[in-house]
């Protein structure tokens, strides 16, 4: 099954199963049924709970906010990850704020759903993986789904959490067959945090210890299977930790395995200047100090805009082949 | 027994119908009854304002009030013509008045402001973020529209009958967010009571410095009924925002309901650099000025012992906030994220 059908699936159940989701966005009616086709079918079949909307991004966040404080579990759809920075001032004031600055006599159970990232030459306004921008936010999650766990369970996961959550898909990944159970040389395990979201452990040996760990979540998942299973070849084992609740971090959990390998690669595919991993390798600085026998590695987008010509595009975001050097680099 | 809720646009001389029977949010009462209990509202939220400056300039309030002296009739009018057991209230930064209205919760909102354990948020939010069961309030201009909107649908998709009250001042239609809001709430027929409390200033600056046009018609393009008012008698707002309730309920659609008002206290404590013969002429033309002398003419031995009821309850629970304690910072620690 691929991402995709994984979470159309969710959402049908959702709807199916509960009274209380109503799912809303940008041109999501049918026969149409999304620009990226995840809620596909879904208005047709529930015409009073699926509403397609004006492009109002600012507004639609608030009456999702709005919609949560009065009993309902909203699930908003962005149509691009590019346009959240139109919803800020409601994540930010209004629908972060309210459960704590009323003093947890509300609630405010949003999931706002958007994909991220490049590699479709859609240029600089239509590529961008910008959650960074909510990452500092207190009192809301974000989570991202990658290949190795269900994005739908996880998408169910956030509509039944109270807190306010960032749904970061990724436009690359809907196509991607998931790969929740070992593969060819890769044997995946699924943890759960102390939040309840699965971490994902990948790892491309069997026995022994790790020679190098490497963090990383969402879009980026789709190099791991062939950058494992290449590096197995050169006898680099390698484990790589791919946390679902990418804010806050589940610290203790990766820690653990980044102290256990002693090296450590950190890859995103947003800008890599204050972002996840620089408050990762932060964290890790401050828990792993001395047990880490390399200085930490990052790699991430180049600090500049995301062109639309395809050879500029690659040379912005971070490839496969980049990762795979960091890993190699670290046993040199 | 004869109900009247709402009838046509109100007219002076309203009031005058002294031993009718109103439905009015809270249950029926006489139209008398109905006076006195407005006036004791708006004279209430005075007191409570007056003093909240008072503090301040005393040391003993930290932060900031924006009050509503001189608007009272507003929040009064229209919260007391909602039912507080199925209706919802959202409000600004200047929302003391709607917040006392609406709720009563005179000692939640004064030690709120005062940042004490006993406030309504725990001493949290503060002046501008009160919450108490069905009513929100919150400091980002044009902000809440959109929450309130929510809110409307959410109460439309259970079918409790309920209608969302929001209120916003003029300086707030800068705001694109609230032209976003205007369109959806109308296209998806929202239960919304729109209240636009225009009191001629944003902040400082005057509505010619901020506005093209005028600014209650811009609802008219959204197919959004608007009713206009000066709001000097309180009664006529409420009688009026009684109409449109019973209508949104019916009709399942907002209106827009645009009160001229004059704010006479400054915007939030010290900063008026107003034409002070203009805030005189107002100051002579306030609302509670002449709501009292209607009342002194009917009883006033009554009035008296209200008022004088009114400033010792304020003065009790004003007292009882400066010896409360602010919350424990350890039970504050609850609300930092791990991880």
């Amino acid at each position: 099954m691929t991402y995709l059908e994984n979470l159309n699936q969710s959402l049908r159940e959702l709807l199916e199963t509960t009274t209380d989701v109503i799912i809303f966005g940008e041109d999501i009616m049918d026969p149409y049924g999304g620009a990226f086709k995840v809620t596909r079918g879904l208005q047709r079949d529930f015409p009073q709970r699926v509403l397609t909307t004006p492009i109002s991004e600012a507004a639609l966040t608030g009456l999702a906010t709005g919609m949560s404080l009065r009993g309902l579990r909203p699930i908003l759809e962005i149509m691009f990850g590019d346009f959240t920075s139109l919803c800020m001032d409601q994540i930010l004031n209004h629908a972060s704020k309210f459960r704590i600055m009323y003093n947890d006599q509300v609630k405010v159970p949003i999931t706002i759903r958007t994909p991220m990232g490049g590699g479709r030459g859609y240029g600089p306004t239509h590529s961008q993986s910008i959650e960074k921008l909510f990452f500092g936010i207190p009192d809301i999650r974000v989570v991202a789904p990658c290949i190795f766990c269900e994005p739908g369970r996880l998408l169910t996961q956030a509509v039944l959490d109270d807190r306010p959550v960032v749904f970061v898909e990724h436009k690359l990944l809907y196509p991607v067959e998931l790969m929740t159970a070992d593969g060819p040389g890769v044997h995946v395990e699924n943890h759960l945090d102390i939040s309840g979201y699965p971490i994902s452990v990948v790892r491309n040996y069997s026995s022994g210890k790790p020679d190098v760990s490497l963090f990383t979540y969402g879009g980026m998942t789709r190099f791991l299977p062939s950058i494992l299973s290449r590096l197995a070849q050169e006898e680099l084992k390698i484990v790589a930790c791919v946390p679902s609740l990418i804010k806050p971090l589940p610290t203790d959990f990766m820690g653990d395995i980044a102290a256990a390998a002693g090296r450590v690669v950190i890859a995103e595919e947003g800008t890599g200047q204050w972002g996840w991993g620089a408050e990762l390798s932060a964290r890790f600085q401050e828990l792993l100090f001395n047990k880490l026998s390399k200085p930490i590695r990052r790699i991430a987008a180049l600090q500049t805009i995301i062109p639309a010509s395809k050879t500029l595009e690659l040379a912005v975001l971070p490839s496969a082949e980049n990762i795979e050097q960091a890993l190699l680099e670290m046993v040199e | 027994m004869q109900k009247i809720v709402g009838g046509a646009i109100a007219r002076k001389g309203a009031t005058s119908l002294r031993n009718e029977i109103v439905e009015t949010g809270a249950g029926v009462a006489s139209r008398e009854e109905l006076k006195w209990r407005l006036y004791r509202k708006m004279v209430q939220i005075r007191r409570v304002e007056e003093s909240l400056l008072q503090l301040f300039s005393r040391g003993l309030l930290f932060g900031t009030v924006h009050t509503c002296i001189g608007q009272e009739v507003c929040g009064v009018g229209v919260t007391q013509a909602l039912d507080p057991s199925r209706d919802v209230v959202w409000s600004n930064h200047r929302g003391h008045g709607h917040y006392l209205s609406f709720t009563g919760d005179l000692q939640g909102l004064i030690s709120e402001i005062l940042g004490k354990a006993g406030g309504a948020c725990g001493g949290i939010g503060g002046s501008q973020h009160l919450h108490n069961h069905n009513i929100y309030t919150n400091g980002i201009l044009g902000g809440i529209l959109p929450c309130a909107a929510g809110c409307a649908f959410a109460e439309k998709y259970k079918e409790t009958g309920g209608v969302v009250a929001v209120f916003f001042g003029d300086g707030a239609m800068g705001e694109g967010i609230i032209y976003e809001t205007l369109n959806i709430a109308s296209l998806w027929r929202l239960p919304m009571l729109l209240i636009m409390e225009d009191n001629g200033y944003a902040q400082s600056t005057p509505k010619a410095f901020e506005h093209s046009g005028d600014i209650s018609r811009r609802a008219e393009s959204f197919s959004i009924p608007i009713t206009r008012l000066v709001a000097n008698e309180v009664a006529i707002v409420w009688e009026t925002a009684a109409r449109m309730i019973k209508e949104i309920r019916e009709d399942q659609r907002p209106q827009l309901l645009a009160l001229e008002t004059y704010r006479l206290a400054p915007h939030s404590k010290g900063d008026d650099n107003r034409d002070p013969q203009e805030l005189a002429a107002h100051w002579e033309a306030d609302p509670l000025k002449h709501h009292r002398e209607e009342l002194v003419a009917e009883d006033g031995n009554r009035l008296e012992q209200l008022e004088q009821e009114v400033s010792e309850e304020v003065q009790h629970c004003i007292d009882a906030a400066i010896s409360d304690k602010p919350m424990e910072t350890a039970r504050f620690l609850k609300y930092v994220d791990q991880g």
